[in-house]
């Protein structure tokens, strides 16, 4: 229980240091951002945008202390500022329709790659030496070492372009009107497949290869041959002594992928065209939107904070020697 | 009246790796009976082979080694003759290994409790989970821990609480023959001496037969009433432990382990060792694999490989006790 108090204390800590420095970093520029973006846009801003962008930034108001202040309450409030690119609307609610998708697309390819690729890693280990075990490393592997955007423009071209087997972009058929209805839910599954399916199998290997060394490792390990010996069935010597024991080492990089959930997916949202986050990334640095490449960076440094918050308190589930914080 | 039937009969056991120098003899035409309530101490330096012939007993050889020559029967089963579900039945209930590394021999990730009923559990199908948990802490009265502790991880228990309870899970299932390898080797002595006394103080109840493996030679001669010496994979000597008190009238490698001892009683300490290595299992010397390190070693050594001569109820494999040559060593 202490230790569950002190990862939140810690989560807690973590998330204000990243909010001041979302904060600082702007404020530390030469100049005045603002006023540099006025002069970039030559008159095609109005002078209430400048006056938005200035008040974005809390500049020519009140000390800093206040400015620190009105962004607090304006974070919690979901008030992030206006997008420069879209002008006057807000970053919140672009933010708010592209996340799910984002979230939808690579948290759950993410997902299926972990669950999957472990199962394999666990499974090939324990048919050391057949068919599946000499393949299926070095074939994830190959997928892996290939650059992942040549693949995804592959899959494109041949499952999209040539074969029309799948949308070539999209999150849905703009034909189809959103809502809970079995077309577009289809609709969603069907442009949601290809790029899934990139990034599961970039993502695959990793897991698969992992698994399987700490599988290997772990089934060398005194207990489990003592185990062995004493008789235990077969199935539980496989999970509760080795691949309970050889999955820990898998939930730090598991923290890794889930953080780079919301980062990490531009190159396949650029491809696929999807309407995630990483597209709304992309198009805020090539025209300059502050408040929203702002807002996307706290983002995701409050999602990799969020996803080791989740892992340590997995860690403390699996690993009675951290929850204890004892030696050994 | 039928002869004893022994509880571990060794007959001309051999175990070899297979290694990219080819086939290395780790254990090399070993016999060796034990009988019920005994303890039968297994002496050797570092790679004599005596924790694989630990292995080859439970039938847990790895990383390429196999049993080459020979058989190996507890309670007048053969252990290699069995198929791999009678093998799981049999290992434990029959035999049990308490190993050398007794501290990473426990789950990290399960507690005591769910340790000891896996065992239990596994080989008795009838068995609830209540009176297995009963089971569990008369167990671990026996080896003297607080019954509180089979909720606790491995980690949160000491090395001789550790090494207990590894000694608890052997005992589980009342096996007629308990295999110890170096079992006290990671402890400090006076841990050490606890887990010897407990060991004494159970196998006098039990009465279960204890094949002893460990390099200590002052220990091993003090709890066993048998001892086996192993030198490159062969037992140079076996004896009774009483006998060990003298030099004399020894192997002249159980003669250097007798002169490597230093005793608390003796005026003046003048601790002898043996001069040179073990041997390279891979290139053993000709002849007598001793030989180099002998100090008795003559031509006929370094060409012939010694037999056994039995002498005042000693086996030893010296040329120097073979009827032809009855000259008596002087130590």
């Amino acid at each position: 229980m202490r230790y569950v108090i002190n990862r939140i204390g810690f989560f807690i800590l973590s998330l204000w240091a990243a909010i001041t420095i979302n904060f600082i970093l702007p404020r530390m520029m030469p100049g005045n951002p603002a006023d540099a973006m006025f002069a970039k846009f030559q008159g095609q801003l109005t002078t209430s945008a400048l006056e938005a962008m200035k008040k974005a930034y809390g500049i020519g108001e009140s000390s800093l202390w206040q400015q620190y202040v009105d962004y607090l309450r304006g974070l919690f409030s979901f008030d992030w500022g206006l997008s420069f690119m879209q002008y006057p609307t807000p970053v919140s609610s672009m933010i708010g329709s592209s996340l799910p998708w984002t979230i939808g697309l690579v948290g759950v390819a993410t997902l299926i790659s972990v669950f999957l690729g472990t199962a394999l890693g666990v499974y090939i280990s324990w048919k050391r030496k057949g068919f599946l075990d000499n393949t299926l490393p070095i074939v994830s592997m190959a997928f892996q070492a290939l650059p992942y955007f040549w693949v995804a423009l592959l899959f494109v071209f041949v499952f999209g372009f040539k074969l029309d087997w799948f949308p070539m972009s999209h999150g849905y058929d703009p034909a189809i009107t959103p809502g809970f209805t079995s077309e577009y839910l289809l609709s969603v599954w069907n442009h949601a497949f290809l790029p899934g399916l990139t990034l599961l199998l970039g993502g695959l290997s990793g897991w698969i290869v992992g698994m399987r060394n700490n599988m290997i490792y772990t089934l060398g390990e005194d207990y489990v041959t003592f185990a062995e010996a004493k008789g235990v069935k077969t199935s539980r010597l496989m999970f509760s002594y080795a691949a309970r024991n050889a999955i820990l080492p898998q939930l730090t990089s598991f923290a890794i992928a889930i953080g780079n959930v919301v980062s990490g997916s531009i190159l396949t949202e650029q491809v696929f065209s999807y309407p995630g986050i990483g597209n709304l990334l992309t198009d805020a640095v090539q025209s300059q939107d502050f408040p929203m490449i702002q807002s996307s960076f706290l983002l995701i440094a409050v999602a990799v904070l969020v996803a080791n918050l989740i892992v340590d308190l997995l860690y403390s589930r699996l690993d009675p020697r951290i929850r204890t914080g004892g030696a050994n | 009246m039928e002869a004893k039937q022994p509880v571990l009969e060794l007959e001309n056991v051999s175990v070899a790796y297979d290694s990219q120098a080819g086939m290395v003899q780790a254990v090399n035409d070993v016999s060796l009976k034990i009988y019920e309530n005994t303890i039968v101490g297994l002496i050797g330096e570092s790679g004599s082979g005596k924790s694989t012939l630990g292995n080859a007993i439970m039938r847990l050889l790895k990383n390429s080694a196999v049993l080459t020559n020979g058989t190996i029967k507890v309670n007048g089963k053969d252990v290699y003759q069995m198929d791999k579900k009678e093998l799981q039945k049999f290992r434990w209930s029959q035999m049990s290994m308490v190993f050398q590394s007794a501290m990473n021999a426990l789950n990290p990730v399960l507690t005591i409790e769910a340790q000891i009923l896996d065992v239990l559990l596994s080989h008795h199908k009838k068995m609830s989970k209540k009176e297995a948990r009963a089971k569990a802490v008369e167990l671990m009265e026996i080896v003297s821990i607080d019954p509180s502790h089979l909720k606790s991880y491995p980690h949160e228990l000491s090395g001789g609480m550790r090494q207990r309870v590894v000694i608890a899970i052997a005992i589980a299932l009342d096996p007629k023959l308990v295999i110890m390898d170096e079992p006290t080797t990671a402890l400090d002595v006076v841990v050490q001496r606890s887990i010897l006394d407990k060991i004494k103080e159970i196998q006098k109840v039990k009465k279960f037969a204890i094949l002893f493996i460990s390099h200590d030679f002052s220990l091993v001669s003090e709890l066993a009433s048998k001892v086996a010496i192993m030198y490159a994979g062969r037992f140079v000597e076996v004896t009774d432990s009483q006998s060990l008190k003298q030099a004399e009238g020894h192997h002249p490698y159980t003669q250097g382990l007798i002169h490597a001892i230093p005793h608390l009683t003796a005026d003046e300490v003048s601790i002898e060792g043996i001069p040179g290595n073990p041997p390279d299992l891979v290139d053993l010397p000709s002849g007598c694999a001793y030989h180099p390190r002998c100090p008795f070693a003559n031509e006929r050594c370094r060409i012939e490989r010694p037999a056994i001569s039995k002498v005042n109820n000693r086996e030893i494999e010296c040329h120097l006790y073979d009827v032809e040559r009855k000259e008596v060593v002087k130590s």
